[in-house]
């Protein structure tokens, strides 16, 4: 059952509101705009819980809410409403996001309190959750795009929010641009949808793909759109090959790279396959794709986040590693659907914390990113540590912290899908916590442990109260969370109406066997960092690498490569053709003018003025013309 | 139907305005005089406004296919009328016209207090600073020293603003085709006028304003001749006649395809050099570049729709045959322009040519769109027409403020500007995602529907012009970040943000830039019934899906069998 509910729009409502008085008012808002955008998230938060909590006392099959704001587009048989939908996987994101939302946008009082541009920050931020709820909460796969590319703005926005800074306005532009390659893919699949069933809203474009065993949809449609939704996935989530923003959008604020670029907006692309799992359902195809993409972004992140000495890059990294996880997850179909949602949801809380912790650590080392000029912080800055700390326990899966649930029940669903490909997914993830507690150990010891390398004239210090409370609130979800979330509210089950029963199964190995291996994998990984960090003295330089840690401080030379193939070529095409418009297409026209004008130039010297020339052509043209009528009058 | 002759008033009004801002006397430097000028054209263009505005409210969408209708005999022995009517795409277009001008009226006001305008023949070698350089006299947009020497007063430029908008007006409610060519062509005389007289001045502006002439007069011949031909056919079935009514009644006309293969390209030479598709598409860069600010967002907002429009109104419904049999000629093309011209918009160095090879690749879509032969794509291609007028009207407008602060429109002399004029820069972002098409901007709408509009009929023409939004995202962000981002340059320091006068001309466009992309909806609901009566037209109906969703919205769970 659907039930009607007038209310939902005004939690996209209230940030945007928010988000368009903060950026219009001008200076006149300095003084209590951070308050006004803090107040319309935290607005938002409040109301999205008592319709989350309206909606969990219904029974489990009428948890449905619906808002019918407004038709936006109907021309012929295409009708596209401002439609929003509270169900049980957006219920969850509508938590996440205005919850952690909240939170950052308290920690960025403090965080920006120095800032002059202080209120636009907040405008942007408003600008963001109102366009992340718009992507969760729409109802049709054009509403989502709207979100979709409204967070993408958005994120522009924040990254290059020190535009000044030619790196961070550079940043922002390559986001949008290789988010924009991803987005032409889910907009090709949203046409390819309408093309093929005449919908583009959930429930009737759902209903025509039917369910496995009743489908009567070709299968190659429903593979092209898994792969073209994928597409948009790997966009906007920083998967291969669309990863290499992901990394450069650290020149945002830290707020934004814990609140967009770890916790919600780059999860978009699990939700969106998630959303679409009546389409995946029928394509194992595009599903083996997905999990191939996910686990080979688990292994890229968690191999570039070993060598960067950048503490945000190795936390964007491991978020880029962590989502190749839930996209593994997911791909792996229904028996992975939930693990893959609550792995994220797991997620946005710790590497938030992580995130916000980084911030509050560079803060304190005058906006040094560099672990090599740390080190010892976690005296002078205690509060810090501990949640951060906490926050680290629960990324590297130990027990009985937040990841350790929600990591193992990945691996443990690549086992249970079992099969050659299962047992190989099942191996990669594990090596990712192998490296995952590596990278993470390597940059606990750089940065609170060891010796003091700061530079001169930094004297590190505890961040200001409103700075470490939503640290704390996020380090109880890095303790609590994965129990809570898989054990006491059971989100597997919550979510069950959206994203199916998965069918029982038994993993190829028992599950204390894999657990085991997954604990032997943390000390493996944890245990190596501490031979190579955390017993010698690291240099404040980097020291000379070989070849295997040189390709790996440059990104497995990603970027050498997008430059190679796309940039630089697409460069000369570009001066080529401008010189060849300039010289080809106007030439020819330009050309044919100047026949004109050198043939009428010659045409002219006819015109001699004298009468007996002019009397010789008449007498020509008359000589013709009779010849010619005769000629007709023969044939 | 009313009985006010609004189409006949509105089209009066600027040509009357027109001749008194003329015959106002021009003495020399006295600048109560000169403001007169401005006023009087000011208020005949918001009076011509408002009367679009009073027609549109008295506008029926669901009634007849052409309403506010009015014919007179004109030259009976050849049966040509004067005739008038609209339909909702002709309303569109004459609202987006008569909105326009207003905004060019104040756009193109002196600037007695700010950073004079300078002559760029008058610059002095080396002149590099921010402030006015002493000895440079101050002249004013529109005022500017021709080759002779002589002053051409602003009096003759708006007159040629007035003319031209009622030429415009005139060419989208022409319901007969002679009286449509003879618009089509008249509009060029105004528009040579204002490129090479009011333009940047100089050899270039002289050489872009006789291109311009040239290469619309060759193809407006062509048209010509096939128009010529249509009557001829026309006659021989009854009387000879050039009306919309007649011609588009193929029980009568009866032609055979080949004929309209002829006919049809006459046409579409017309209009392809007038949209501009590539590769008819070079005199475009240099008109828009050499012309008044003013004059260029006339040119690319509105004159160079009346090609695409003619395809709507005249191609697709006299020639349907020839129309689908050419689709896909005219969709290689556009797909072609769609990316050729974004990839020389990232190559450009100069803000104008690069708006004007944004356009082109704007104009592609719009191409796309109609030759889909869709609702949504002739929908989407109609809506685009008119929101491409915003997008780059405000573009081209906030460039010419820029030109006006620093008197160059080369990116490499801005950089840095959101830190000195962070309303300025916010505007051209606005503009900006509005070119690129972002959701919540008006051109997404319009971009959307051409796209899954073509995608049932031309996919891989479809896929193709889809991946163009990459493109654009470069395009806009790169001139973006090159002009507004990255550290402020030093002769950009002094530059001020947005006047009064500069944000009363913005304003209006940025308002409407978000509410059509938030509510396109009073648009649609006045171009859908006019594209389905010309899809009509055509014999073509959308294509349907192979695989229907159930119906049953309300079925739960969503569980279809």
């Amino acid at each position: 059952m659907v039930t009607t509910s007038p209310l939902l729009w005004l939690l996209v409502g209230l940030p945007l509101l928010g988000s368009a008085i903060l950026l219009l008012a001008g200076r006149r808002a300095d003084a209590w705009g951070h308050w006004l955008g803090t107040g319309a998230a935290a607005a938002s938060f409040v109301l999205g819980v008592a319709q989350v909590m309206s909606l969990a006392s219904k029974p489990a099959d009428s948890r449905t809410f619906i808002d019918n704001v407004y038709n936006l587009v109907s021309v012929g048989s295409l009708h596209v409403d401002v439609a929003f939908r509270l169900d049980q996987l957006s219920a969850v994101f509508v938590l996440l996001i205005t919850g952690v939302g909240s939170l950052i946008h308290v920690y960025s009082i403090g965080y920006m309190a120095h800032d002059p541009g202080r209120r636009r920050f907040f405008g942007y931020l408003n600008l963001f959750v109102a366009a992340m709820l718009v992507l969760v909460l729409a109802d049709n796969y054009v509403l989502l795009y709207v979100g979709w590319e409204g967070v993408g703005l958005a994120s522009y926005l924040l990254i290059g929010y020190w535009y000044h800074k030619p790196t961070a306005a550079t940043a922002a532009k390559k986001a949008f641009i290789m988010n924009r390659v991803g987005d032409v893919g889910l907009a090709l699949a949203i046409f390819l949808m309408f093309q093929q069933f005449g919908k583009v809203d959930f429930t009737g474009v759902f209903s025509a793909v039917g369910v496995p065993g009743a489908s009567n949809v070709a299968h190659g449609v429903v593979t092209a759109l898994g792969l073209l939704l994928l597409l948009g996935a790997c966009g906007k989530s920083a998967q291969l090959p669309l990863q290499a923003w992901l990394a450069d959008a650290m020149e945002g604020p830290t707020p934004v790279s814990a609140l967009i670029h770890a916790a919600t907006m780059v999860t978009a692309g699990v939700y969106l396959v998630a959303r679409s799992n009546p389409i995946f359902n029928l394509s194992e195809g595009a599903r083996m794709v997905v999990a191939i993409v996910g686990a080979a972004t688990l292994l890229y992140g968690a191999i570039i986040g070993t060598a960067y000495d950048d503490i945000k890059k190795v936390l964007a990294s491991s978020t880029m590693s962590q989502i190749g996880y839930m996209m593994l997850g997911v791909g792996l179909g229904p028996v992975g659907y939930a693990f893959g949602i609550i792995h994220l949801l797991a997620h946005g809380f710790f590497k938030a914390g992580l995130f916000l912790g980084a911030g509050s650590v560079m803060h304190a080392m005058n906006d040094d990113v560099d672990m090599r000029r740390y080190g010892a912080l976690r005296k002078v800055m205690p509060w810090t540590f501990g949640t951060f700390a906490l926050g680290y326990l629960a990324l590297i899966g130990v027990p009985p912290f937040s990841g350790f649930f929600t990591k193992d029940k990945i691996i443990e669903a690549a086992f249970v899908k079992g099969g050659t490909s299962g047992v190989i997914f099942g191996v990669i993830a594990l090596f990712g916590v192998v490296l995952t507690a590596f990278y993470m150990t390597r940059l606990m010891l750089m940065t609170f442990f060891g010796e003091k390398r700061w530079a001169d004239g930094v004297h590190p210090h505890e961040a200001p109260t409103v700075m470490v409370w939503p640290k704390v609130v996020l380090a109880f979800g890095s303790v609590a969370g994965g129990f809570l979330l898989i054990h006491v509210i059971h989100v597997q089950t919550w979510l069950e109406p959206v994203l199916g029963t998965p069918a029982e199964g038994k993993p190829v190995l028992s599950t204390i066997v894999l657990t085991v291996i997954g604990l032997l994998a943390i000390a493996g990984g944890a245990g190596a960092a501490y031979m190579l960090f955390g017993r010698r003295a690291i240099p404040v330089t980097a020291p000379a690498a070989g070849v295997l840690v040189g390709a790996t401080r440059q990104q497995l030379y990603a970027d050498s490569f997008n430059e190679g193939v796309f940039m630089r070529p697409g460069q000369y095409l570009t001066r080529a053709l401008v010189y060849a418009d300039n010289r080809g297409i106007d030439g020819g026209v330009n050309g044919i003018a100047a026949f004109f004008g050198g043939t009428s130039g010659r045409l002219r010297r006819l015109q001699t003025g004298f009468v007996r020339s002019y009397a010789l052509s008449v007498f020509a043209g008359a000589v013709v013309i009779t010849a010619a009528l005769l000629l007709v009058r023969v044939a | 139907m009313s009985s006010f002759p609004w189409l006949l008033v509105i089209g009066a009004v600027p040509v009357v305005g027109a001749v008194v801002v003329a015959a106002t006397p021009q003495v020399r430097k006295e600048a109560g005089r000169e403001d007169a000028v401005r006023w009087v054209a000011l208020g005949v263009s918001l009076l011509t406004f408002a009367l679009t505005v009073g027609m549109a409210v008295g506008y029926h969408s669901s009634g007849d296919r052409f309403q506010f209708g009015r014919s007179y005999s004109w030259i009976p022995q050849f049966g040509v009328h004067f005739a008038v009517g609209i339909d909702g795409i002709a309303l569109v277009m004459i609202l987006l016209t008569a909105f326009l001008v207003p905004v060019v009226v104040i756009a193109s006001w002196r600037d007695d207090d700010s950073v004079p305008t300078v002559i760029p023949a008058v610059i002095p070698t080396g002149y590099e600073g921010a402030a006015p350089h002493p000895d440079v006299a101050v002249v004013d947009v529109a005022d500017v020293v021709d080759g002779d020497g002589r002053h051409s007063r602003p009096a003759g430029f708006f007159a040629s603003i007035l003319v031209l908008e009622a030429m415009l007006i005139g060419v989208f409610a022409a319901t007969d085709l002679f009286l449509f060519y003879v618009f089509f062509e008249a509009m060029l005389i105004p528009m040579y006028f204002l490129i090479g007289r009011y333009g940047t001045g100089g050899a270039k502006a002289s050489y872009a304003a006789m291109k311009f002439l040239l290469y619309s007069l060759a193809g407006g011949l062509v048209m010509l001749a096939a128009v010529i031909g249509v009557y001829v056919l026309s006659a021989r079935t009854g009387s000879g006649s050039f009306l919309f009514s007649v011609l588009s009644d193929h029980n009568r006309l009866q032609m055979a395809t080949s004929v309209q293969l002829w006919l049809w390209f006459g046409f579409f030479i017309a209009f392809a050099i007038k949209a501009p598709l590539w590769p008819f598409h070079t005199w475009l860069p240099d008109a828009a570049a050499e012309a008044p600010i003013g004059a260029s967002i006339l040119l690319v907002g509105v004159m160079d729709k009346v090609g695409t429009f003619g395809f709507l109104r005249w191609s697709l419904p006299l020639f349907p045959n020839a129309s689908k049999t050419m689709a896909p000629l005219v969709m290689t093309l556009a797909v072609i322009g769609i990316i050729y011209g974004a990839l020389l918009a990232i190559g450009q160095r100069d803000l104008k040519r690069l708006l004007a090879y944004t356009s082109i690749a704007h104009f592609g879509f719009i191409a796309v769109g109609i030759f889909a032969f869709t609702s949504q794509g002739m929908a989407g291609a109609t809506l685009y027409m008119v929101n491409h007028g915003f997008s780059t009207g405000a573009l081209f407008l906030i460039v010419g403020f820029l030109v006006a602060r620093q008197n160059s429109s080369s990116i490499t002399d801005f950089g840095g500007v959101h830190k000195v004029a962070p309303w300025l820069s916010g505007a051209f972002f606005i503009a900006g995602l509005s070119s690129l098409a972002l959701p919540g901007t008006n051109s997404f709408v319009s971009e959307f529907l051409v796209l899954i509009g073509s995608f049932t009929t031309y996919r891989v023409f479809a896929i193709i012009a889809t991946v163009g939004i990459i493109f654009a995202a470069i395009y806009i962000l790169l001139m973006y970040q090159r002009t507004m981002h990255g550290p402020l340059l030093e002769r950009n320091a002094g530059m001020r943000d947005l006047s009064w006068r500069e944000a009363a001309a913005l304003i209006p466009m940025v308002a409407l830039i978000l509410g059509l992309g938030f509510f396109p909806k009073p648009a649609l609901d006045v171009i859908n019934p006019a594209v389905s009566s010309t899809q009509h037209d055509t014999g073509q109906s959308d294509p349907v899906a192979p695989h229907p969703a159930a119906d049953s919205v309300a079925a739960t769970e969503g569980t279809g069998k």
